[in-house]
């Protein structure tokens, strides 16, 4: 959102940060490191036009656009940059927002092939909510111009889930994506992605605190994600999946057992 | 503990604190570093068998960097930049410029006389010729050459990775001052349009930072004040030099080079007074450079930047010409309204080294700042007798006779620089603050700077010139 006279506020509050599904089959958000691309590939699928640039924080709101895909619109959401999932500026905020509560179907996770060490973290951070992931390995031929050799088959059986190579500037690797995006968002392939586990005690913990969160409705979050949130005692995440977990009701709902 | 109707996380929070004493406990660190080093470990883990890295190869990013980024070339390089680019604009835009006022006045001899062959009531000719398709056609010869050109230039070394090197330069100087490093990225913005770079302080993570980001974006120069700017040192400043050109860049330089040091200063203020804190560290990556890509600047400059700024100062001229021409032939008593009300700010405005008209159009282009020029013109030519307006020459010569000397044209330019935001602005700081009272601040601090540097500098130099 540059250079364009902004007509709109600043979507900053919870509520706000998170927008209901309209006009669209499924809904698809791009994420990842910032100057990762993420705004170009956005660009090169929906045609839409917003504004790139090769600095990181181009994008600070969060831009909607659509594409069809084996006749289905698929609405896809530019989020902001953001570094990781524990959020520490209002624009991570309102990345982690989205894919926490946002209720994408996929989430893209654009990552540099240049810089994957650092991008994975992300990615795995990702995958600690959500399963659907595909990631983008985007700007593979600026990364094997430097002479970066990465074997995408391995990658993509370390993590489980489908890893695309993209040169989204030129348009190469995007049908693929499409493709994939399309098969995770029709749960034509389920993914079993491959988590990181923690040292004993505290994944001894998580599965305590996992069986103590089956007899809350957590409206669809992720129990691992919330055992996590729960036992780094991160407040304001919690304060979130309070709220959103009594959204689609209105009050608490406790299942028996 | 609370009671578990209330709080359906209680109960599972009330077991996570004991879970979490004893992970502590037997981990010996914090839960949050326990996962963030197995994440680190599991990413390092995947990338040693997913990627061979390259053997070692000259890097040129590196060597680039450290000459652009270097304590003695740093500055002077990014001053070279931004000379470069001011002198190809400036120089680049003169003819097409020339050759688009020379066609609108041509065609405006021919509407003229279509309005004359018809018996058009005189009325209705200045309203829609003298006072519409006039300022329509200052506002697109002055503004567009120029904005056609800088934007793609400007663009160019965006996408090339130059801006980041620009805010890593820039932090020391806003560590000085209290403020972000990343203010800089906010203010590169600002050069485009306020509002966006307004926007933009969303980057930086820290309130009070963010606030002093917000605050002074107006002092850069929006691409609705850049043509002003230009035109103001062309026509004025630069006279009587060879060079023209490269003197008028220069001297718009320096006036840049100036709202910077006025961010800074304020910054400074500010800092140490209503935003008292220290500064936040901030890690900004240096963006490996990339090969910019030609035509999509083009492309996107022109539909993104260069179109959209016009039409908006199209869309405000077009009335505000008509308006303004309307309260130039109004008559109350001997003289028109404009007349009134200028004479009504005359007093500020000979305080200011300017005249009650300039603050008058001033304040009628609150709303976007591109039309302080057409209707400063319009209201100058409504009143007095009819120039014949066939170039741009003809605009110095119709400020010469209204006792214009270069002061006023650097007050001109000081007084656009540093003055209260543009409408748009105003609403998206307001936006983005969700407070009336630091909008409020941000309109007083910019207008009150404004005020204070003009009033020293006139007061200064007719000091100066009774002494010598």
């Amino acid at each position: 959102m540059c250079f364009i006279f902004p007509t709109v506020g600043p979507k900053m509050n919870h509520r706000d940060s998170v927008p209901r599904h309209t006009a669209a089959d499924y809904t698809i958000c791009l994420a990842g490191n910032p100057n990762t691309g993420k705004s170009t590939v956005f660009n090169a699928l929906t045609g839409l036009k917003q504004h790139t640039g090769n600095w990181p924080g181009t994008t600070v709101s969060q831009t909607r656009g659509l594409y069809q895909y084996a006749g289905k619109n698929l609405a896809l959401i530019d989020l902001p940059g953001t570094y990781s999932m524990l959020p520490n500026s209002p624009e991570e905020k309102i990345a982690r927002d989205f894919i926490c509560f946002g209720r994408p179907d996929v989430v893209v996770v654009v990552v540099d092939a240049a810089c994957l060490e650092r991008n994975l973290n992300l990615v795995l951070q990702v995958l600690e909510i959500t399963p659907k992931v595909v990631v983008c390995l985007n700007l593979i031929d600026e990364a094997k111009r430097r002479g970066f050799s990465i074997d995408v088959r391995r990658l993509a059986s370390e993590l489980k889930v489908p890893v695309v190579p993209t040169a989204a500037n030129r348009g190469s690797g995007l049908d693929c994506l499409k493709k994939h995006i399309w098969n995770s968002a029709s749960k034509k392939i389920e993914a079993w992605p491959n988590l990181v586990q923690y040292p004993e005690v505290l994944e001894c913990s998580l599965q305590q605190l996992e069986v103590e969160l089956t007899r809350i409705s957590l409206n669809g979050l992720s129990k691992r994600w919330v055992a996590l949130r729960l036992l780094e005692d991160d407040k304001a995440a919690l304060t979130l999946i309070k709220h959103y977990s009594t959204l689609s009701t209105g009050r608490w709902v406790c299942n028996e057992g | 503990m609370r009671v578990e109707s209330q709080d359906p996380l209680a109960a599972a929070a009330g077991r996570a604190k004991a879970l979490r004493r004893q992970v502590e406990d037997l981990e010996g660190t914090d839960v949050r570093d326990t996962l963030v080093a197995a994440l680190y470990a599991k990413a390092e883990d995947i990338y040693q068998n997913s990627v061979i890295e390259p053997q070692q190869r000259v890097d040129w990013d590196q060597k680039v960097d450290d000459i652009l980024t270097s304590k003695v070339l740093g500055y002077p390089l990014m001053l070279l930049a931004l000379g470069v680019i001011l002198w190809i604009s400036i120089t680049a835009a003169n003819y097409p410029s020339e050759l688009l006022a020379t066609s609108f006045f041509a065609i405006e001899k021919h509407l003229s006389a279509v309005f004359a062959k018809l018996n058009a009531p005189g009325w209705l000719h200045g309203f829609v010729v003298l006072g519409i398709y006039r300022s329509l056609g200052w506002v697109i010869a002055v503004m567009l050459p120029p904005m056609a050109i800088f934007f793609p230039l400007f663009g160019l070394l965006e996408d090339l990775g130059y801006l980041p090197r620009v805010a890593f330069n820039l932090d020391r100087l806003f560590q000085k001052a209290g403020a972000h490093g990343k203010q800089a990225l906010t203010m590169a913005m600002g050069f485009g349009c306020n509002a966006a770079g307004v926007m933009a302080a969303r980057i930086i993570d820290s309130p009070r930072e963010r606030m002093l980001a917000i605050l002074t974006n107006n002092f850069m120069p929006c691409n609705g004040r850049f043509p002003l700017l230009i035109a103001m040192a062309s026509l004025f400043l630069s006279g009587g030099f060879a060079r023209v050109n490269l003197i008028a860049a220069l001297i718009v330089a320096a006036v840049v080079l100036f709202g910077v040091a006025i961010t800074f200063l304020v910054s400074y203020i500010l800092s140490r007074t209503l935003l008292r804190g220290v500064p936040s560290f901030f890690t900004l990556e240096l963006p490996p450079y990339r090969r910019p890509q030609i035509m999509q600047i083009l492309v996107r400059s022109l539909l993104d930047r260069t179109l959209p700024v016009l039409l908006r100062a199209v869309k405000v001229a077009a009335p505000a010409g008509g308006i303004v021409w309307i309260l130039a032939n109004l008559h109350i008593g001997d003289l028109n309204i404009i007349g009134h009300g200028a004479s009504f700010l005359d007093p500020l405005g000979s305080l200011l080294g300017m005249d009650g008209y300039i603050l008058l159009a001033f304040i009628l282009a609150f709303p976007a700042n591109e039309i302080v020029l057409p209707v400063l013109l319009m209201s100058y030519l409504g009143v007095g007798a009819m120039l014949e307006f066939d170039s741009l020459a003809a605009m110095k010569t119709l400020f010469a006779s209204r006792g214009w000397t270069w002061v006023t044209a650097l007050n001109v330019m000081i007084f656009s620089m540093l003055h209260f935001p543009c409408g748009t602005t105003l609403l998206t700081i307001y936006n983005e603050t969700k407070s009336r009272l630091w909008t409020c601040a941000a309109a007083v601090l910019t207008t009150g700077t404004a005020v204070l540097v003009c009033v020293v500098i006139t007061q200064g130099i007719a000091v100066l010139q009774k002494l010598f």
